[in-house]
């Protein structure tokens, strides 16, 4: 009984020892990865039709899901917002309130999000289905190095266009917001306005939402990548590392933005 | 040479007098993944111009071979020369320097799914030529025309057969006029004919373009029709190796069960386990 319950403890313990080893010799070998992508990038930008092709799938086929989910948070926010403020009889704030909310956190965390569900699992799905099919292997064999020609466009088609899509989101977002506030509920247009202008700031309010949405890019655009390349040669494989991708994004994001906006409200404050 | 060949044949000892060496060689090669051994002492040859089969069952470390002359793996032990060069020795610049003179035949194809089929011939030609575009376009009809798929070369693969999806493989892998062409299980799931035009195409290009080739196949029948010599390997070792007509004639056991596609053999039916009688009696006291 007691010997039991020690192999027990020791099986446990061994998992657990075999889990963290795991987990950071995996990391290891992504910032290796990932110093491997920056190495073979010059490779990718010279033929840079490329790249602009990996922008074309990761972003502008995300254009339809980014922008409609933008206006509809803008909406949401919108209506929101305004029961909130005319609590305080500051409802002609709406603007300012809906563009704040957007610029500095709702445009890059729910653009960044959307785009690790429909962009990052798309392209771990497609890296992890050429491996499977040996399509990178075939690659390797005729010379060719999968990173330089395959991962590199990705990764940078990734994080060029997410900044673009997050500023795309927060636009429409503010399109949404004076659509239900301006239209339907009836606040004063120049108010909305004017108010927005004054109070939001390019630095820090806008710079800092770029900030946020670039190094989202580079975190969900890595994680696509390596999690593809990475990937078991199997149906089940591939369909994991989808999965993986997305809900490791969507950590990575909320955890960096608590991060980053921690910093930035104390770089703010003092 | 092998570690028990059942003749070693005049087709491996330079018959052409050619002192360019072979265009293959392993010497002693042993290689695992992780801690399971695959390969164990593997010793080959494959003379310049020449089709060499290595015959064997499914995991028996074919593919490995194939994978360590190419340098994708390294051998635990032993060497591997190609065109006189120790493919584990090479940096990657070297490796893939080496890696143009091979052309390799994938088990399915491989071919890149987002690219037509002239796409994917033209792939090699643009990555490692600064050939123009008129110049490339006429390869690329020449290649397709050779293995019969001109007509083609504006389809998918997806809107190929298992059959013409292997021809255009081929052409690729040839679209570079290599030294060494390497082939994974062309005969894999293919209908008859397929099969019959691939293993003549083999053939006829090794002999019309002057390549060497390394064909890694479980297919007897189609094989011994097309190739100079053959390995069989069987847990990781070279048990027989000879000429078509060596194996046809072989009293060797394994080759007999392996040519016959015999059950039960030097290659056991049953995957090794504990007595029959004594795992029925486990629970009987």
């Amino acid at each position: 009984m007691y010997g039991e319950v020690l192999g027990g403890l020791a099986h446990g313990l061994r998992r657990l020892g075999g889990a963290v080893t795991g987990g950071i010799s995996k990391l290891g070998y992504a910032s290796r990865f990932l110093f491997a992508v920056l190495w073979h990038s010059p490779q990718a930008f010279r033929r840079i039709q490329l790249t602009l092709r990996e922008i074309y799938f990761a972003g502008v086929l995300s254009l339809v899901i980014i922008l409609m989910s933008g206006m509809f948070v803008g909406m949401v926010l919108s209506l929101q917002g305004y029961e909130t403020l005319k609590r305080y009889g500051a409802d002609e704030q709406l603007g300012i309130l809906v563009a704040l909310a957007l610029v500095r956190e709702l445009g890059p965390v729910i653009a960044g999000l959307l785009f690790a569900s429909r962009a990052g699992s798309a392209i771990t799905a497609e890296i992890g289905l050429m491996k499977t099919t040996e399509q990178l292997a075939a690659m390797e064999m005729m010379a060719v190095d999968p990173l330089a020609r395959v991962i590199a466009p990705r990764f940078w088609g990734g994080i060029i266009s997410l900044p673009l899509l997050a500023a795309l989101f927060s636009a429409f977002g503010i399109f949404g917001g004076y659509i239900v506030g301006v239209r339907l509920i009836g606040i004063d247009s120049g108010a909305f306005w004017g108010q927005m202008q004054a109070g939001v700031d390019f630095w820090p309010d806008v710079t800092n939402g770029i900030i946020k949405s670039v190094v989202f890019a580079v975190a969900v655009s890595l994680i696509a990548v390596f999690e593809g390349y990475d990937s078991k040669p199997t149906a089940e494989g591939v369909s994991t590392a989808t999965t993986r991708t997305v809900v490791i994004s969507s950590l990575a994001i909320l955890a960096l933005d608590f991060v980053m906006t921690v910093f930035m409200f104390r770089g703010a404050g003092t | 040479m092998p570690d028990a060949p059942s003749a070693v044949s005049h087709v491996l000892q330079n018959p052409t007098g050619d002192r360019r060496g072979p265009a293959v060689e392993l010497i002693d090669v042993s290689f695992a993944y992780d801690v399971r051994p695959v390969l164990r002492g593997i010793t080959m040859r494959v003379p310049r111009g020449k089709i060499v089969a290595i015959m064997g069952g499914s995991g028996c470390g074919k593919t490995t071979i194939l994978r360590l002359i190419g340098g994708q793996l390294k051998p635990d032990s032993g060497k591997v020369f190609v065109a006189g060069q120790s493919v584990p020795d090479l940096d990657a610049d070297a490796l893939y320097h080496l890696r143009r003179k091979f052309g390799m035949l994938f088990q399915f194809g491989a071919l890149f799914t987002d690219m037509s089929v002239f796409e994917n011939i033209a792939f090699p030609m643009r990555e490692h030529t600064d050939l123009s575009e008129e110049l490339i376009r006429d390869l690329v009809l020449m290649k397709l025309h050779a293995v019969g798929l001109r007509g083609a070369a504006s389809l998918m693969p997806a809107e190929l057969s298992g059959g013409m999806a292997r021809r255009v493989a081929l052409a690729r892998a040839i679209a570079l006029d290599p030294m060494v062409v390497m082939y994974d299980e062309p005969f894999a799931g293919l209908d008859p004919i397929s099969l019959g035009v691939i293993g003549q195409l083999i053939r006829k290009l090794n002999d019309a373009l002057g390549i060497t080739s390394v064909v890694v196949t479980h297919d007897v029948y189609e094989s011994l029709k097309i190739v100079d010599y053959l390995y069989f390997v069987s847990e990781g070792k070279i048990v027989a190796s000879g000429t078509a007509d060596e194996v046809r004639a072989s009293a060797d056991s394994y080759v007999r069960q392996f040519v016959g596609g015999e059950p039960d053999g030097p290659v056991p039916f049953h995957y090794p386990a504990q007595p029959y009688a004594k795992e029925l009696l486990t629970h009987v006291r």
